[in-house]
Parts: structure tokens; C-alpha cells; sequence
């Protein structure tokens, strides 16, 4: 494919790798805050050809990870009332919530469909004028013109059948409470290069002058991590502390403006719960008042559905970049792709499900199992 | 009250485009489908004696130490035609490769159909003329068969049940123990072709060059390959949970590490693209006409070969090897040099976003 | 969130209001929304996100991005060529 199979060139992968070996002289961190990032990373084995001194902390990127389980169990409850039809990505179809998932409550005779676009929810709710049709619209803010338009359209067309459930997340404010978190150890960050094709890159100067950290933007292919994770090196070497594009032939310092338009008209800012971080401000979107009737948690009243996570789950450390996933004590042991406690293990770019997809077994600290009792077998 | 459950209309199958209750009934209506919709399609002289069993007379075939395999598999795919074929060659296909993978050439097929009342019975008929004529293709005959109906609602349109006889000629020794560190780990051809045929008619993409599914009878393909090379070690089919699945279980029943070239693996452009849109993974997509052989070191070249030249393995390659590190795990190189563990799939594999 | 694919705008429609076209992605087509992309035209390539596409790829940009790999190619030469003559003893150009 035409500006995919360029950026995943082996010779070049090299080249650029010998090259961060050869400006590399001191130890630096550096976090990708976007799961795709993650999944590229592990699946490629990029980090594989980095030296020692540059250590990949993989951030909060993912957002069916941080998806709050009360988002989960709400969206449970929603889809196993009669006349539903829940529609809902694929990623999120295993993420765990209090006792359920998606998939065991279609299972149980809920209506349950995977979509590939929020506009397919809006054919569905066209379709079916008996039913109450309702969309899972998460993401970050790649996502959010999407599900924005959706919403929009549904008001054009006068849908009175179709709602949203909304837990949209916003990078730069992780970005802050990830500098801001005690015992962070980031030194700089590569920006989630197709958010920054929606929202630009004027959101980042701030943060970079106020923590002192380069953050460079970065796409997906082996090429475009390696050159982000390059430039990156050059600024901390440098001493530099700088936005840079490294993924300029998609993104512009200004975004997608005709998308940030809509996104303004159709959500609004709302503190955010993180799962397994906690509470960011102003972290979030919800529907604006003005689509307030499209609002699923409105719709189906279910402000009263309360969670509980694993008391085993250090999910939220994971996510922090405070602990590697073949760290935490139950990874691939209580912990697995088939029973997950947390959604970093169910989410395909979840720290812990890559590190188990992929193979990293062997922790770098004492005391890890060297391989998982619950090995990958039929 | 009159109660009609079990009533079967005398009038002629013509009278009726739609299956009904009756066809399943066992009397005039039953026989009357047999009798238009599968004898045309399948007629060959052990069915057409329409006996409650068939009695196969295979004392040559077994004869000198040739043994019998069988094998059975259900059919309940969706859509039920799609661009390459249809669910009638995947029955017949899916059961005779099952055979071919113990080196079995097939020798008899039956057929079982679950209809939906409803079901248009032209369908019906195109399907059963389907098989027919790849059972045909196969080199296998359909001898024995049944029909049952279920009421409205209560199926998926049709599913199809097919069990295969098939004889295993004598001295043939597949089987995981064989196998052997720096054994060649060889693909018929690209991966991921049926699966995605199938996803493309669910997910409304369109293809300039059309994603068939590869469905194919593999048996004339085996024969190629075990004329060359008697010591090949095993033959699998990579149909639900695609490539990585079975490299998984060959891993697992032979207690040895497999290695695959990522560079190396076989996989259409179209196919390729389909998947990176849908962000699914080729290895995990199912395949209804490919196989997979693991094959003695020295040998390879020349099982190469065998199988080009054969129209079912013209795209054939070797992917990888046989190790004896990490036992019973699959580990693939990837294309820019790094490593990682291809798992056993978890289960139908999802669309994803992220 | 991330998984967006690069494709060809073949052709471009109003559907009730909203404008639509036919991306091609390597030789798979599909319908896409070009709602975000007001100035897309045939032939350009766009960057396509749950069924939108979201950025039009910058064809130069691209260029320049792959011409910086080929120069690092040249450059790690080059420094290789001045490091041996070093070691021969030769002066530096």
C-alpha cells in the first residue's frame, strides 16, 4: 500500500536505529501516550533495536483501557435492556466491567453488534425505528469527529431512536498528569500522531516549556517511530525541550479545523476518571447541552450502576508507566488474554495484552516468573 | 381443533419456491426434493439406489495395508454464497482436505441439511448443484445423505453436515513425532484469502480485483507432494483461527519451537489492505483451500517443486523452520529485524479501532 | 484510536447533505466520509479513521520524509569513509 509499505523498510529501520545508537550517550525515558504506538512497537519489536540507554515507557495511550468501569457497566446495563441494540467498536467487546463484558451479555440474549463506524449505528437506527439504537463513543480525539458528526447528523435527520454513550479522553491533560504524578520518570514524549492530524500541534508548546520536555509528534510505521524516537534523542542530548513534527506529511500545526469546529459545537469538557489512574480535570468530553437528548446516560438513567475492580489489578500503574506489565505478580497467571482483571490485558494495544501477545516474559527485575504458568496453548 | 403439524401436500414440488415443513417429513414432499433438488446434483449409482444405507465395497482399496480415515465437519457459514464459492464447496472441500491432511484420497461423502422453512428452494437447488459438481472435482462421490426442516426462525437459512471416507494408502507415516529440529515449515499459497472474501461481504468492502475465497480439494496436491517426499512429517489445514492456530498446534503436539519469517509470509496486496482497514491480523484469518506441511530439511526443495507445479500450490513457500529452542511456542521475525511470539488466537478475531 | 489507513479519493458524492467518496486502499474500496476534508479532490490520498477521513497526506512532505532515510543512508556512509581515512592516516577533507 502506497504511504504504509515505504515506512517499513528493513534496511532503513537499521540505519535509523545505528543512528539513536550513535547519539545516545546517557539513559533517557521516553513515553508514547497512544496504544496504536504501543501495538506498532511491540508487534514490530522496534524497541528491540534501540540501545540500552533509550527506554520506552508505554503511557495511557490506549482508551479502551481507561475507559472508567462505571462506563463499562453502564454500557452492560444499557445493552441487556430489551428493544436495545448496542452498538459498540470490536476493541471494546472484551474489556471487563464489574462481573460482565460485552461479549457474555450478547451471549446472554442481549443485542450486541460491532460496528467499523459510528455512521453504520446511524443506518441501524434509520433501519429499525422500533428499537433504541445506542453507540459506545470512546476514543481520544482521533475518534471524536467521528462520533461528533454521527450525533449531529442524527439531529439533522430528526432521529429520535439513536443515542450515544460518550467517554471520549483528551491526550495533552494525561500528558500533564503524567509529569505531574510522583515518581514520574519521563524525559520526553512522542505526540500520538493522528490525534495531532485532528487537533494540530498548538496544544503542546505549553507543556513542553512547562515541564521541560520534548515532545515530538510520531506516526506508526517502523520508520516514523524510529525517526520520532531519533529526533527525540537529538533534543534530550541537545538539551533542548521543543515540539517537533515528525509525522508532518499527515499533520499540521493548526489540525483539522472544519473537525475541531464540529467538536466544539458538539462536546463539552468534563472531568474524567481514568481507569486505574484516578480523576484527571478537564480530561474529557460529554455531549454538549445542545445534544443533551442524544445522551445515552440521560436516555437510560443509569447514573446509579456502581463498579468494582480486581483488588489484584495494578492496571493503573501499567498505565502510569510505573510498572512493566511482566512485573505486576498476576500477569499470565490470574491474569490473561482469557481472563483478564483489567482492560490493559484485554485491549489489543494494552500494555500487558502486547508484552503477552508478543512474548515478554522474562521481567527484568528478580522474582518474575521467566514464563507465565498459563503459557499460550490450545 | 384440527391439527396440521406433519400434514404433507400431495401437489409437485414446483408448486412450492419455498422449503415447508413437509420437506422434512420423510414422505411424497421429501422425496420429491431428493428426487429434483439432490439427485441432479449428486446422482452416481451407489445413491441413486436411495437405500436407507449405503454398503461400499473397499477390500481392494484396503488391501496390502491400506487403511481408512474419516472425518466429519458442520458447515454454518454466513453468507451462504460469496465471491469464490458458496457453503455447498466448502462442505465438500472443508471434509475432503480434512482426509487429505492424514494422506487419505476420499472415497465417499454423505450429506446432511438442516433447512429453514422458508428457504427458497431454488437456493437450495444451487447449492446442491454446487457440491455436485465439486464433489466431482474432488474425485468423490456423495452416497448417502438426509434432510430435516426446522421451523422458521429456527435456522440460519441452511446448515450442511458432510462426513468423509477416505483411504490412507499403506507405509504412510504422518504424524507430530516426526517431526525435527531444522524441519522446513512450508505454505501452499497466500493466507488469509477465504476469510477475508467472507469479511468483505459483511463489511460492504468492495475490491478492484476481487478477494475470492481459495476453497479448493487439496487431495490431488498431497498426492504431488507425498509422491516426492513419503517423509513428510504432517499436514495441516489452516481453516477457523487461521495460520497461527495451526502453527501453534503443531508447535504444541511436537514439543519443538517453530521460527517464521514475517518477510516471507504469503499474503495477496488486497488481502494485506482489506486487513490493515479492519486492523485484523492475516495469521489469524481462515483459509478453506491452503495447507501447511512441515517437511524433512533435505526435501523441501524439491516439495517446492512438486507443489508449483500443481494448480493448488503455485504460490507455495516455505515460511519458516522447525527449532529446538522455545518449545511449544510459535515465534515470528519480523520484517524490520525484531521478534515476537505469534499466540494461539484467543477466538473469532474483532474488527478493531485502535 | 489510531488505526487510520492511507487511501486514494476515487470518486466524491453529496449524500443528503454530507459529502461522500469511494477511497481505495491498495486495490480494497470503501465508502468514506469526506465531511472533514472540504477540499479534497480526486486523486488525492487521505488518511481514513472509522470511516472518515481525517487528513489529506502531503504528498511533498512525504518525499522530503523518505529523501531524510535515504540522506541518513549517505551520511552513515560518509562518516564511515572519513572514519577509515582517519585511521589511514589521511587528512580530513
Amino acid at each position: 500500500m502506497k504511504h504504509l509499505a515505504e515506512y517499513r523498510d528493513a534496511d532503513t529501520a537499521h540505519r535509523l536505529a545505528a543512528e539513536i545508537r550513535r547519539i545516545a550517550t546517557r539513559p533517557w525515558a521516553i513515553m508514547e501516550v497512544c496504544g496504536g504506538q504501543t501495538h506498532s512497537i511491540i508487534r514490530n519489536g522496534v524497541d528491540q533495536l534501540l540501545p540500552p540507554e533509550v527506554e520506552l515507557i508505554h503511557g495511557p495511550g490506549c482508551p479502551v483501557c481507561v475507559t472508567p468501569l462505571e462506563t463499562i457497566d453502564r454500557a452492560l446495563a444499557i445493552a441487556a435492556r430489551p428493544g436495545v441494540i448496542f452498538c459498540s467498536f470490536g476493541d471494546m467487546l472484551r474489556v471487563p466491567g464489574s462481573r460482565d463484558n460485552l461479549f457474555a451479555v450478547k451471549a446472554a440474549g442481549a443485542d450486541v453488534r460491532v460496528v467499523y463506524s459510528p455512521l453504520d449505528a446511524v443506518k441501524l437506527a434509520h433501519a429499525h425505528p422500533d428499537r433504541e439504537v445506542v453507540f459506545l463513543a470512546i476514543g481520544f480525539e482521533t475518534t471524536a469527529p467521528a462520533n461528533a458528526l454521527a450525533v449531529k447528523l442524527a439531529q439533522q435527520q430528526g432521529l429520535r431512536n439513536f443515542s450515544m454513550l460518550v467517554s471520549h479522553v483528551l491526550v495533552p491533560p494525561a500528558i500533564e498528569a503524567i509529569m505531574r504524578s510522583p515518581g514520574n520518570r519521563v524525559n520526553a514524549f512522542l505526540a500520538a500522531g493522528h490525534v495531532c492530524s485532528v487537533m494540530g500541534t498548538w496544544q503542546y508548546p505549553p507543556l513542553a516549556e512547562r515541564f521541560g520536555v520534548p515532545i515530538v509528534v510520531t506516526g506508526f510505521e517502523p520508520l516514523d517511530l524510529l525517526e520520532g524516537i531519533r529526533r527525540t534523542v537529538v533534543q534530550l542530548e541537545q538539551g533542548r525541550h521543543e515540539v517537533e513534527n515528525a509525522y508532518a506529511r499527515v499533520v499540521s500545526q493548526r489540525g483539522n479545523e472544519a473537525a475541531q469546529a464540529v467538536l466544539g459545537e458538539v462536546f463539552a469538557p468534563v472531568d474524567r476518571a481514568w481507569r486505574g489512574i484516578g480523576v484527571i480535570p478537564a480530561s474529557g468530553w460529554r455531549l454538549a447541552d445542545a445534544y443533551r437528548d442524544f445522551d445515552a446516560e440521560i436516555r437510560f438513567d443509569v447514573s446509579g450502576v456502581t463498579a468494582a475492580e480486581s483488588p489484584l489489578c495494578r492496571s493503573g500503574e501499567v498505565l502510569r508507566g510505573t510498572l512493566k506489565p511482566n512485573q505486576c505478580p498476576a500477569f499470565g497467571t490470574e491474569c490473561t488474554p482469557r481472563t483478564p482483571l483489567g482492560a490493559t490485558m484485554v485491549s489489543s494495544e494494552g500494555a500487558c495484552a502486547a508484552y503477552y501477545h508478543f512474548g515478554r516474559f522474562a521481567a527484568p527485575a528478580a522474582g518474575a516468573a521467566a514464563f507465565p504458568q498459563d503459557s499460550p496453548r490450545p | 381443533m384440527i391439527d396440521i403439524t406433519g400434514f404433507a401436500c400431495p401437489a409437485p414440488l414446483r408448486d412450492y419456491p419455498h422449503v415447508v415443513m413437509g420437506h422434512g417429513g420423510g414422505g411424497a414432499l421429501s422425496r420429491d426434493l431428493i428426487e429434483h433438488v439432490f439427485l441432479p446434483a449428486f446422482s452416481n449409482p451407489l445413491l441413486d439406489g436411495l437405500g436407507d444405507s449405503t454398503v461400499l465395497d473397499l477390500a481392494a482399496d484396503l488391501a496390502g495395508g491400506g487403511r481408512l480415515a474419516i472425518s466429519t465437519d458442520s458447515y454454518v457459514v454466513r453468507p451462504l454464497f460469496f465471491p469464490g464459492g458458496s457453503i455447498g464447496d466448502l462442505a465438500v472441500n472443508g471434509t475432503v482436505n480434512d482426509l487429505a491432511m492424514s494422506g487419505a484420497r476420499p472415497c465417499a461423502l454423505t450429506a446432511g441439511f438442516i433447512v429453514e422453512e422458508g428457504f427458497p428452494l431454488g437456493e437450495l437447488a444451487e447449492i446442491a448443484r454446487l457440491m455436485g459438481r465439486a464433489a466431482a472435482a474432488a474425485g468423490v462421490r456423495i452416497v448417502t445423505g438426509d434432510t430435516k426442516v426446522v421451523e422458521r426462525g429456527h435456522g440460519d437459512g441452511v446448515y450442511i453436515n458432510t462426513a468423509g471416507l477416505g483411504i490412507v494408502p499403506p507405509g504412510l507415516g504422518l504424524g507430530a513425532e516426526a517431526i525435527r529440529g531444522g524441519d522446513a515449515v512450508i505454505a501452499s499459497g497466500t493466507l488469509g484469502d477465504h476469510g477475508m472474501a467472507i469479511m468483505s461481504v459483511r463489511e460492504g468492502l468492495a475490491f478492484e480485483a476481487e478477494i475470492a475465497s481459495d476453497t479448493a480439494p487439496l487431495y490431488g496436491l498431497v498426492a504431488a507432494m507425498l509422491a516426492t517426499c513419503p517423509a513428510i512429517r504432517l499436514l495441516r489445514d489452516p481453516t477457523r483461527g487461521g495460520v497461527a492456530t495451526s502453527l501453534n498446534e503443531i508447535a504444541t503436539l511436537g514439543g519443538v519451537g517453530l521460527e517464521i519469517e514475517e518477510r516471507a509470509i504469503p499474503v495477496r496486496p488486497a488481502v494485506a489492505a482489506a486487513c490493515e482497514i479492519l486492523g485484523l491480523d492475516p495469521l489469524q484469518v481462515a483459509n478453506e483451500g491452503k495447507l501447511l506441511a512441515i517437511v524433512p530439511a533435505e526435501a523441501a526443495a524439491a516439495v517446492l517443486a512438486a507443489m508449483r507445479a500443481h494448480v493448488h500450490g503455485r504460490d507455495a513457500v516455505a515460511i519458516g523452520r522447525v527449532v529446538d529452542r522455545h518449545p511449544r511456542m510459535v515465534v515470528m521475525r519480523t520484517a524490520i529485524g525484531g521478534t515476537r511470539v505469534i499466540p494461539m488466537p484467543l477466538g473469532e478475531q474483532l474488527p478493531r479501532i485502535c | 484510536m489510531c488505526l487510520a489507513v492511507p487511501g486514494r479519493v476515487e470518486s466524491i458524492r453529496e449524500e443528503q447533505g454530507t459529502r461522500m467518496g469511494r477511497v481505495n486502499f491498495g486495490g480494497v474500496v470503501k465508502d468514506v466520509c469526506l465531511a472533514y476534508l472540504p477540499d479534497v479532490a480526486v486523486g488525492d490520498y487521505t488518511i481514513v479513521h472509522v470511516g472518515f477521513a481525517i487528513s489529506k497526506i502531503d504528498e511533498a512532505s512525504a518525499r522530503a520524509t523518505l529523501q531524510t532515510f535515504a540522506d541518513l543512508g549517505l551520511l552513515e556512509e560518509g562518516l564511515a569513509e572519513l572514519r577509515e581515512g582517519e585511521a589511514a592516516g589521511e587528512p580530513a577533507p
